[in-house]
């Protein structure tokens, strides 16, 4: 019982920053119909800003968390800009690529700037692991999952209340009809882009104090959370929360349950259930289908 | 009649070129080296690029080998097999080396040993891994202690300490591969029982899961084993998760950079290492002692940066394969034959006795073990 309940708790922690990953994207997604792989490499330049802003600058931790997700938004728009749109006419698949590309820059960039070696962040607070019914929480772990919740929270007020994500909705579901209707589409991409990889350096901060950040960090986690993303159905925001808790549950669970070694492997042969059973996600939404 | 002109044409081109690379060969012994100097294993292959680097540039300083000059032609694996296997290729035959040193890795390296063998060319390898050497291939040869004498060093001080019942949590890597399989194998020879064995993956970022259902089995120890930066993450949780129960690592993270990433958490942890980490707590009368310091001012001086244990395994194999250069001529055969019967070689890592039946040529004795105080190595007697 003990230990089901410390593989939960291990399990919600992982989730929490799949979730937060797997929201970043599926929003990019539902407004631009783009899928970023290079989203896991802004997780990276997250987690790395924190080393080099909270670590190695000394600076204090909410002006570290801003300027890391400042950071993670910039180069949001500066690959929207210098990327993506200098290409937009081009076929998914091209820009698919051009993510992947991405991808691999930043991921050599970030070698340059931070080095080869891992880093490792102190926690946010500094206290000892509570223990629930015999089970050790991490302080980390509050931190994450209340920080997941806000996040995916803030991103659905922003999409369903405000005037601003109310018309990038509206570019998702019809992008002429937006622009018609005096929508500057351009510019929601952008601020889609940037939004989502704010999201991703997001994911970052708060998983390094419970890891160790290096420069190649990213693309595995980008992958978890395209897998959380998919498994929720991807353009739903939800859906992808709870595609990605699901994951850090089932994966802990299967590590403890059944073996170690099969840890990543539940994560790829969940992904290839659903896409079998139900290729639009656990969650979507029947209208999912645009006209 | 244009034909026939280009065809010669291409004819003295190739004789040309040939003559030179003749010419090249002879005033030069050309040295490969393949370490993983980028990616996650650059811990490893970063010093020993440097190492060897330096090595050569003294031992061209000192009028080279029997008045031939060395020169290295070093490729960046990035510790991926496949680089590696390219690197491997290159080596052999557009750079024609005579000898290669390194991979750092056990994947890297036995990703090359079947291309080595094929082309009859010296490998001495600076990773640790046990199936490198075991069974013995003719020409692979390495320096780095193997897994075997590590788990050894381990087990022996565990039984010790009256330890009976351990978990086993190993990286599903070559190198953790290696060692569990090693964990497992020797646990008996002991007295040692291994209640529970899990893995983790070189890039996961929680391990609390496995270290609770380790818990659960009640081991009076636990045994990780594996490379930075998954042990840190392992030591954290495990302070984490109040397991109050001796935490021994392995020597794949015998650096201060082990000590960086876990912090507090560090404390109290007990690993095998080369000597090389302890150089300062050494006895005067150690006769590795010399050495040690040698290669540490060597190498301050010109990198000013600190040794580790691995750019000693790189040290090391130069200073062999110079050993075994000496009056070759630039003959493989007669390289390789040297190696294999190199006798007291002291080197940072240890003392060498190669023969036909042991390539790595060390004795446990190469190992001793530490402890973890207040971020900083403690050697225990």
């Amino acid at each position: 019982m003990q230990e089901i309940i410390q593989y939960l708790f291990s399990g919600i922690t992982t989730g929490a920053i799949y979730a937060v990953i797997a929201v970043g994207l599926s929003m990019l997604y539902s407004s631009t119909e783009l899928i970023n792989f290079a989203h896991g490499e802004f997780v990276m330049v997250g987690a790395m800003a924190m080393v080099t802003f909270w670590v190695h600058l000394a600076w204090p931790l909410p002006l570290a968390i801003l300027a890391a997700m400042a950071l993670g938004c910039t180069l949001g728009l500066l690959f929207e800009r210098f990327a993506i749109r200098t290409a937009k006419a081009s076929n998914p698949i091209v820009l698919v690529i051009i993510t992947v590309g991405a991808s691999i820059f930043l991921r050599g960039t970030g070698m340059l700037a931070w080095g080869k070696d891992p880093f490792s962040v102190p926690s946010f607070s500094s206290h000892e692991s509570i223990e629930i019914l015999g089970a050790a929480l991490l302080p980390q772990s509050i931190w994450i999952v209340l920080g997941a919740i806000g996040l995916a929270g803030g991103i659905h007020f922003f999409l369903k209340k405000t005037l601003t994500g109310k018309a990038m909705v509206a570019c998702a579901v019809n992008q002429k009809a937006a622009w018609l209707s005096g929508i500057p589409s351009e510019r929601m991409a952008v601020l889609a882009f940037a939004i989502s990889t704010g999201c991703g350096a997001i994911a970052g901060i708060f998983i390094a104090p419970i890891t160790m950040s290096s420069y190649d960090m990213g693309t595995i986690l980008g992958l978890k959370g395209f897998c959380a993303a998919m498994i929720g159905g991807l353009g739903s925001l939800w859906g992808a929360f709870a595609g990605g808790i699901l994951l850090g549950v089932l994966e802990s669970l299967g590590a403890g349950l059944i073996s170690s070694g099969l840890k990543d492997a539940i994560a790829f042969i969940l992904l290839l259930l659903i896409l079998y059973i139900r290729p639009g996600g656990l969650f979507a939404a029947k209208e999912a289908k645009r006209f | 009649m244009i034909m026939k002109r280009i065809s010669m044409a291409i004819a003295v081109l190739v004789m040309a070129l040939l003559a030179a690379d003749g010419l090249y060969a002879a005033s030069v012994y050309k040295i490969g080296g393949i370490f993983s100097s980028t990616g996650r294993a650059s811990f490893l292959g970063d010093p020993e690029q440097k190492t060897m680097e330096m090595m050569i540039e003294k031992i061209n300083a000192a009028g080279g080998i029997d008045g031939v000059k060395l020169e290295a032609v070093i490729y960046d694996s990035e510790g991926d097999p496949a680089k590696a296997v390219s690197a491997v290729n290159k080596l052999l035959h557009k750079d024609k080396v005579l000898a290669i040193i390194g991979p750092s890795t056990t994947p890297t390296t036995l990703a090359i040993v079947n291309f080595v063998e094929r082309a009859q060319v010296p490998l001495i390898s600076c990773a640790a891994g046990v199936k490198i050497t075991s069974p013995v291939k003719p020409w692979v040869f390495k320096t780095a202690q193997s897994d075997l004498l590590a788990v050894a060093a381990v087990y022996q001080h565990m039984k010790a300490r009256g330890i009976k019942k351990i978990g086993v949590l190993t990286v599903s890597n070559s190198f953790g591969e290696s060692g569990k399989h090693q964990l497992l194998n020797q646990a008996k020879d002991f007295g040692l029982e291994v209640v529970q064995a899990d893995s983790f993956g070189a890039k996961d970022t929680d391990m609390t899961a496995q270290l609770t259902k380790i818990k659960a089995a009640g081991p009076d120890a636990i045994v990780c084993w594996g490379t930075n930066p998954g042990p840190a993450v392992v030591a954290k949780n495990v302070k984490q998760l109040k397991i109050d129960l001796p935490l021994y690592q392995s020597h794949g993270v015998a650096s201060p950079k082990f000590i960086e990433l876990a912090g507090d958490a560090a404390n109290g942890i007990i690993l095998p290492t080369g000597k090389i980490l302890v150089t300062g707590l050494l006895d005067g009368s150690d006769p590795q002692r010399a050495i040690l310091e040698d290669y540490q001012k060597d190498y301050n001086a010109m990198y000013n940066a600190n040794v580790s244990g691995f750019g000693g395994y790189a040290y090391d194999a130069v200073n062999l394969l110079a050993g075994a250069l000496k009056g070759s001529g630039g003959d493989k055969n007669k390289i390789r034959d040297a190696l294999e019967s190199t006798q007291g070689h002291m080197g940072t890592t240890g003392e060498f006795n190669f023969s036909a039946q042991d390539h790595n040529g060390l004795s446990p004795k190469a190992f001793v073990m530490v402890e973890i105080q207040n971020g900083t190595w403690k050697l225990i007697k």
